[in-house]
């Protein structure tokens, strides 16, 4: 069996390890912070499900009349786990076989998964944010509660933070292992094997 | 010419000088006291949303309840309803919580709070319960210090005047109560002129479960009748005794403020409980057929319930050699205080011209050398001499009641003189004294009655507000003023009016509670049997003539808001269950025309209101507690027609 480089090869068993992160921590995170509520609300989106106070975020916004968070209504939470666990595999089957097409496709599919994962992030927001019921008690003209994709926002009386939580975190690291391990796979011009004849 | 010529200049430059001098000794004068004002309010200032240093818990008297106080600042947190009903949230009105008031005279609305006593772990104060006694009809309280609700009160059988009560043993293994004023044991229709005879006090022992805090009440120990007064446990060398102070050794049942003046020394009992327990072991006790309640409030299931108990255990001091000894002490004898080694047992004799301090060595020696000095009704009485180890001369008029600092120095008030005076244990001097504002009950000092006094700071509870304050009419608030005992004087740094009248209070610092205490209850621990944990289930049933109205809040609405069917006759129960999850968020429910109270419902309770409506109509019901922006739309309405009407059982809400 021919030597391979393991630089390469180790960044894509930690592009495949990272995402798993996923099933102990939150993806991402969001803060809500008014008057009223010094210490905060917090809710956290995982891959499989939303924690944290979501009852009372309901609660509050039946008020401007946004339609509750049901997590049972958000397919993206049944097919986000699969699609990681798939991620991970393939990023080791990256690894093992030391293929550096296998490596492109790979990162172009996982950044390109991202960029999916966030625009659906956004539209959901969007949704949630300008879909209001017309009889709720609370109506402001012009008035929309998208909340920021990241970043910080004030909606009425409450600072809305947005921010990507450990899980978040990982996947975004994930795709700097990708990007690293396949620079390092083309960094010899000719590929893997033709190093190992010069070797 | 001349000579005016220097007298003058002379005379002025005199004149000067004097107005100079004046001048600065004015501004001294009023540099001081500024400087001094400015010191205490510093020293009292807690800032706008920053924490007190101490929980203070200070009794209402006869209001009943327990009111919450922060030190220094004297902020009032809250009332704890106890001994008294309490209409603004419902406290023994609503279904749940009657059955706490509930005694073997029946429903007794009201109580005279005078002890709170919180609960020790090695000797200090834990933070987990305080217990409270009412004096009127004997009871003790326990009022949990994770959700400031009174969860257990145990009525106490053989006793009249619950006054020596509720103190604790260092380790809560038990809480002691007896008897101020005596009475026929058992009680029983007998002439008043037979007191000497068929009247009795008791010492009573309630145990307390160290995991769940539940009192039950282990045994009585029946001793003389006399009127005994205030209690305190022993600790360290004499963990296993209790003490007792006594008056009216004369045995006098009419005109006591004289005839109970009489003898020149009354008595402090000393009671080896851990003695008692072992006669009662030997089977030297005796069970008695009485009548007295349990009640306990269970947290997961949101409501009290009340049992009735119908024998106790009972110990004649007579049948059980060693188990009490009398220490003479001077002159009806009110505090007995021991101090935090464990070894001095302090008398607060109210007419007496001196403090006496008995020794627990000296008392262990007398009692083995049996240096007796006669004996009552079989309990041995101790000589005097034998266990006194000092006496304060001259501290004060009326002493009360002592409290410690830790620091090798003990604080009594003194009613008549109306005073706090510091002196040294051991050497037994006066070393400060201050006056109080006016006519002095008890003293608090940071765990001052425990192993381990705080110190830092003292309250006075006075008796006599008189021009305190800005004056309210022939009724004024009570006062307690707050003192600075850092140092070697005493400082005043505060007054604060009070709730009802504080006889005790204690206090312990914030960390041991704050962290603790519930925000919430969780709603799906939620146990009760009326409970709605969804708008969905949220329904009204009939049956017969009671009509139950399975309800929720949750802001901003009631479900069901609109309910029909009601007729004249009815009996309904709102069974309201609060959904929210969320801190600070109770919900209020209130019907127009009932002759109940109100109730207050925190998040993730139920709470069930009896209402019997008297007159046909249509009735509006609210939210009380201001919860949100659309509090003001939180209302819905019962039809209420005649009996037999046509109507059907209809409700909803937004239908």
């Amino acid at each position: 069996m021919s030597r391979v480089p393991t630089g390469p090869r180790a960044c894509f068993v930690l592009a495949g390890l990272l995402p798993l992160v996923n099933f102990l921590m939150p993806l991402w995170g969001i803060r809500l912070y008014a008057p009223q509520y010094p210490e905060g609300i917090s809710m956290y989106i995982w891959i499989n499900r939303i924690s944290g106070q979501v009852d009372l975020v309901n609660g509050l916004n039946h008020y401007i009349g946004m339609k509750p968070i049901d997590p049972s209504g958000i397919p993206e939470l049944r097919w986000m786990p699969i699609a990681l666990v798939t991620m991970s595999l393939w990023a080791w089957l990256v690894a093992a076989a030391a293929n550096r097409l296998l490596a492109l496709v790979w990162t172009s599919a996982y950044c390109l998964l991202g960029l999916v994962g966030l625009v659906d992030f956004y539209l959901w927001g969007y949704d949630y944010g300008h879909n209001l019921d017309p009889t709720a008690p609370i109506k402001i003209p012009g008035m929309t509660y998208q909340p920021p994709l990241i970043g910080t926002k004030n909606l009425l009386n409450f600072t809305a933070v947005s921010y990507p939580h450990v899980g978040g975190v990982a996947l975004i690291l994930a795709a700097l292992c990708g990007l690293l391990g396949l620079w390092l796979f083309y960094r010899t011009p000719s590929g893997l094997r033709e190093r190992n004849r010069i070797e | 010419m001349s000579r005016t010529g220097y007298a003058r200049p002379l005379s002025l430059s005199i004149l000067l000088v004097f107005l100079l001098l004046f001048a600065t000794s004015c501004k001294q004068q009023v540099s001081t006291q500024g400087f001094m004002a400015e010191d205490a309010a510093q020293k009292v200032y807690v800032p706008p949303g920053k924490h007190d240093e101490f929980y203070a818990f200070l009794s209402g008297g006869f209001s009943g309840q327990l009111a919450v106080y922060g030190l220094p600042s004297g902020r009032l947190l809250r009332v704890v309803p106890v001994f008294s009903v309490n209409p603004e949230n419902g406290y023994g009105f609503s279904e749940e919580t009657k059955p706490l008031l509930m005694t073997s005279h029946g429903f007794v609305p009201w109580d005279d709070y005078h002890h709170p006593e919180l609960s020790q772990t090695n000797g200090v104060p834990d933070g987990r319960w305080v217990f409270g006694n009412s004096n009127n009809t004997p009871r003790i309280a326990r009022t949990d210090l994770r959700t400031f609700q009174t969860v257990e009160i145990l009525e106490i059988p053989n006793s009249g005047g619950n006054h020596a009560s509720p103190f604790v043993t260092p380790d809560t293994r038990y809480v002691v109560s007896a008897t101020r004023f005596s009475v026929p044991v058992p009680q029983r229709d007998v002439p008043i002129q037979s007191y000497k005879e068929n009247f009795k006090g008791t010492l009573n022992f309630i145990s307390v479960d160290p995991n769940s805090g539940r009192m039950s009440l282990a045994f009585q120990i029946v001793v003389p009748g006399f009127n005994y007064d205030l209690a305190h446990c022993g600790r360290g060398p004499s963990y296993g005794w209790c003490f007792f102070t006594s008056y009216n050794t004369e045995q006098a049942h009419t005109l006591l403020e004289i005839r109970a003046s009489q003898n020149d020394k009354d008595f402090i009992a000393a009671v080896n409980w851990q003695r008692a327990e072992q006669c009662l072991k030997e089977g030297k006790g005796q069970k008695w057929q009485t009548e007295y309640y349990h009640n306990v409030y269970d947290e997961e299931r949101h409501a009290a319930s009340s049992e009735v108990r119908r024998e106790v255990t009972v110990l004649e001091a007579s049948a059980c050699p060693g188990v009490v000894f009398y220490l003479p002490t001077p002159k009806s004898p009110h505090g007995v205080d021991v101090d935090p080694t464990g070894e001095y047992i302090v008398g607060g004799g109210k007419l007496a011209t001196v403090i006496p301090v008995h020794s627990f060595t000296k008392m262990q020696k007398a009692i083995a050398e049996k240096k007796f000095a006669g004996e009552v009704a079989g309990i041995p009485v101790l000589a005097y001499e034998a266990t006194i180890a000092g006496e304060v001369e001259k501290p004060c008029l009326g002493p009360l009641h002592t409290e410690f600092d830790g620091q090798g120095f003990a604080y009594t008030s003194c009613f008549v003189s109306s005073e706090v005076v510091k002196w040294e244990l051991g050497t037994w001097k006066v070393v400060d004294r201050v006056p109080t504002y006016y006519s002095v009950g008890h003293l608090l000092i940071p765990g001052g009655d425990s192993q381990k006094p705080w110190g830092k700071y003292l309250v006075a509870m006075n008796k006599i507000t008189k021009d305190r304050y800005l004056p309210t009419g022939p009724e004024l608030a009570q006062s307690a003023q707050l003192y600075d005992i850092s140092g070697k004087k005493m400082k005043l740094l505060l007054d604060f009016p009070t709730v009802g009248e504080p006889h005790y209070a204690q206090a312990l610092p914030a960390e041991l509670i704050k962290d603790r205490v519930a925000k919430i209850y969780p709603i799906e621990k939620n146990n009760h049997t009326h409970a709605v944990k969804s708008e969905k289930d949220a329904r009204v049933e009939r049956r017969g003539n009671e009509v139950h109205v399975y309800m929720t809040v949750i802001r901003s609405h009631f479900t069901p808001d609109n309910i029909e069917g009601i007729q004249l006759g009815d009996t309904v129960y709102f069974h309201v269950t609060n959904l929210e999850q969320d801190w600070d968020i109770p919900h209020g429910f209130a019907v127009f025309g009932s002759e109940n109270a109100e109730l207050l419902i925190m998040p993730g309770e139920t709470r069930t209101l009896k209402w019997e409506p008297k007159k046909v109509g249509v009735y509006p019901f609210y939210c009380t507690d201001f919860c949100s922006a659309l509090h003001q739309e939180m209302q819905g309405y019962v039809r209420v027609s005649e009996t037999g009407a046509n109507v059907p059982l209809t409700y909803g809400t937004g239908k």
